[in-house]
């Protein structure tokens, strides 16, 4: 048969469409056209299946062979082209089945000596695969273990694109190779987050903090170099409750997007992203040219996006934050078309008063002029903070706090997650017949229905607050979501007058 | 008379045969002119056909159809061209056409041949 098809995934930012890789051969002089919107990169397929085909003695036909990627008019890119355009080439040319090649998606790129390497994007192109209705997937022998993340598609690992052609049933004895391995999955557990026990003193950040976790607050921590915020903003992470099925598999779909190494199983913990503060909006955000690349933003997905010397950072970097704080997505567009990554992650800023540091502080003497100290914390804009509900001041840790830090003893990363858990089942439970999950998400007009009003009389000192224009109506409603948290990790029902209160210190102990 | 050129006249006449063979007339054989050399013209029914012979003794340095390259065959139009000016229009040939050859000869088994019609 001259005309054969298999099918491959072209991906968009995470979302994969199906390509139809159709396979023609001419009874003309030798030679091999790519056509369908390929890139660079899946152009040079051409050189790359040619001579994999021919090590691993399979060789491809020596007429005219015409591959086509259908749909024609979608940008396509990437080497995981390479074993579809294979296996649609010995198709057409009557060395494999068709009917076999036509059920299957391949994925992968092909060595020169025919085997197969480990490519990324194998799980989120699994995922369509299996999405679009197919049950069979080949991919290379390096990628079985990621692949299988996908529960309900049977996943063939394959070493060379020999063993794919004896697999798909050509009569060629089988040829044992060794297959190529990515690199090692990084261990989870080398990744050192530090135990929240580690932190001396600094007791209302600590609560802070689990609150933050508990009710999905975005959080400020405004302090002189030296107090801690880093620390504090590392072990974040460590208390958040491990992530859910669907989660688990977007952040993982992620790190093979990214083409960092998927194990065997799903990533369970938070991700962490702390970018530098030069970091350009591409960067935080994802863009480029041919391949659009997720940016830290996305990779914090279901996780932390820590923004350390928060000020530093380029105006148009932050704000580029603002899209995906409202609306939980992340849109890229480019030339080669629209990315849409996921972008609930949790923003933790931390930054320090001017640019001397000591602002504020009481054990030493701000250097600032009044105006450089206005415009040091003036590149954080109004609209970005707005959306941070919890804004913390750290202080340096006193000689005293040291020495009777010891005694009391902190609470530690496990007990905490654990309160932590235990305040997002409550929280989950009261917002069952809503579409939201977490404190933070919760908008005014719940708070001001029957389910969601405080405690009678609770409000008072809040209300005093407003009517002194100490805090806005938006900053009131914002007070109130973290009141529900305390609340929360103090298994209490509704929140009381203390909860608000604590709450509205949360709010105001910094600028 | 080199051993290359020596494979190429065997190819020529394995190919000459299976031509005959298949009911081809053949016209000319060799025919040269300063700009290169036709190796067969035919008559096919009412197909005048430019043949171009590729002989290899092994696959080893590819197989015979890759040598015909796109320069060969804008060159192998040009010659038909000349053909034809020098040789008049040939009587019952409605049409033109170019074919490829590929022998291949091993040293010391049968002959293998394919043959590609209308290559452009």
């Amino acid at each position: 048969m001259p005309v054969a098809r298999s099918h491959a995934i072209a991906l968009l930012g995470l979302d994969g469409t199906v390509v139809d890789i159709e396979a023609d051969i001419s009874q003309q002089l030798p030679g091999f056209v790519l056509i369908g919107l390929p890139d660079l990169a899946l152009g040079q397929a051409r050189e790359r299946v040619r001579a994999a085909a021919a090590n691993a003695g399979c060789p491809i036909t020596h007429r005219k062979l015409t591959i086509n990627l259908s749909p024609a008019a979608l940008p396509k890119h990437g080497t995981a082209f390479d074993l579809g355009i294979a296996m649609a080439a010995l198709a057409a040319d009557g060395v494999v089945p068709p009917a076999s090649v036509d059920r299957v998606v391949h994925l992968g790129e092909l060595a020169l000596d025919g085997r197969l390497r480990p490519t990324p994007g194998i799980l989120p192109s699994v995922l369509a695969a299996s999405r679009a209705g197919f049950r069979t997937v080949l991919v290379p022998h390096g990628n079985a273990a990621e692949a299988r993340l996908v529960g309900d598609v049977d996943v063939v690992g394959i070493a060379s694109v020999r063993d794919a052609a004896i697999w798909h049933g050509a009569a060629l004895q089988p040829i044992d190779v060794d297959p190529l391995l990515g690199a090692a999955p990084v261990a989870e557990a080398a990744l050192d987050e530090g135990d929240l026990a580690d932190v001396v003193g600094n007791r209302d950040a600590v609560d802070a903090l689990q609150v933050a976790a508990a009710g999905g607050h975005h959080l400020f921590l405004l302090g002189p170099p030296g107090a801690g915020k880093t620390m504090l903003a590392s072990r974040l992470p460590g208390i958040l409750p491990d992530l859910a099925i669907d989660a688990a598999l977007e952040v993982s779909s992620l790190r093979s997007l990214s083409g960092l190494p998927v194990g065997a199983r799903l990533v369970t913990r938070p991700p962490l992203e702390s970018p530098h503060h030069t970091a350009s909006p591409a960067a935080i955000i994802g863009g480029g040219s041919g391949v659009l690349r997720p940016g830290a933003a996305a990779r914090a997905a279901h996780g932390v996006l820590f923004l350390d010397e928060a000020p530093e950072f380029s105006p148009h970097a932050l704000d580029a934050l603002r899209q995906p704080l409202e609306s939980g997505v992340i849109t890229v567009s480019r030339a080669a078309g629209s990315a849409r990554f996921p972008g609930r992650f949790q923003l933790v800023l931390a930054a320090n008063p001017c640019p001397c540091g000591n602002a504020g502080s009481r054990d030493q003497e701000c250097l600032c002029t009044p105006f450089a100290q206005r415009r040091y914390l003036g590149r954080l804009s109004g609209p970005l903070l707005d959306r941070v509900d919890i804004r913390l001041r750290v202080e340096r840790i006193t000689a005293a706090q040291l020495r009777t830090a010891g005694e009391s003893g902190g609470v530690d990363t496990a007990t905490a997650r654990m309160r932590v858990r235990r305040a997002r089942a409550v929280a989950a439970e009261r917002l069952a017949a809503t579409p939201w999950r977490l404190n933070a998400q919760v908008p005014g007009t719940w708070l001001r229905s029957p389910a969601g009003v405080p405690e009678r009389g609770a409000t008072a000192v809040l209300d005093r607050a407003l009517e002194r224009g100490g805090i806005t109506m938006r900053g009131y409603d914002r007070v109130l979501r973290m009141a529900w948290t305390l609340a929360d990790l103090d298994e209490a029902t509704r929140p009381d007058e203390a909860h608000i209160g604590r709450a509205l210190l949360l709010r105001r102990a910094a600028a | 008379m080199a051993a290359k050129d020596d494979l190429g006249r065997r190819g020529e006449r394995i190919a000459e045969r299976a031509l005959t063979a298949r009911g081809y007339e053949i016209l000319d054989r060799n025919w040269r002119c300063p700009e290169g050399e036709i190796d067969l013209v035919a008559l096919d029914g009412e197909a005048l056909v430019f043949i171009e012979v590729k002989t290899r003794s092994s696959t080893a340095f590819g197989h015979p159809f890759e040598a015909i390259t796109p320069g060969k065959l804008s060159r192998l139009r040009r010659l038909a061209a000349a053909w034809l000016a020098e040789r008049g229009p040939v009587p019952g040939a409605a049409r033109l056409r170019i074919d490829a050859i590929g022998v291949l000869a091993p040293r010391d088994a049968p002959a293998s041949l394919e043959h590609l019609e209308g290559i452009f």
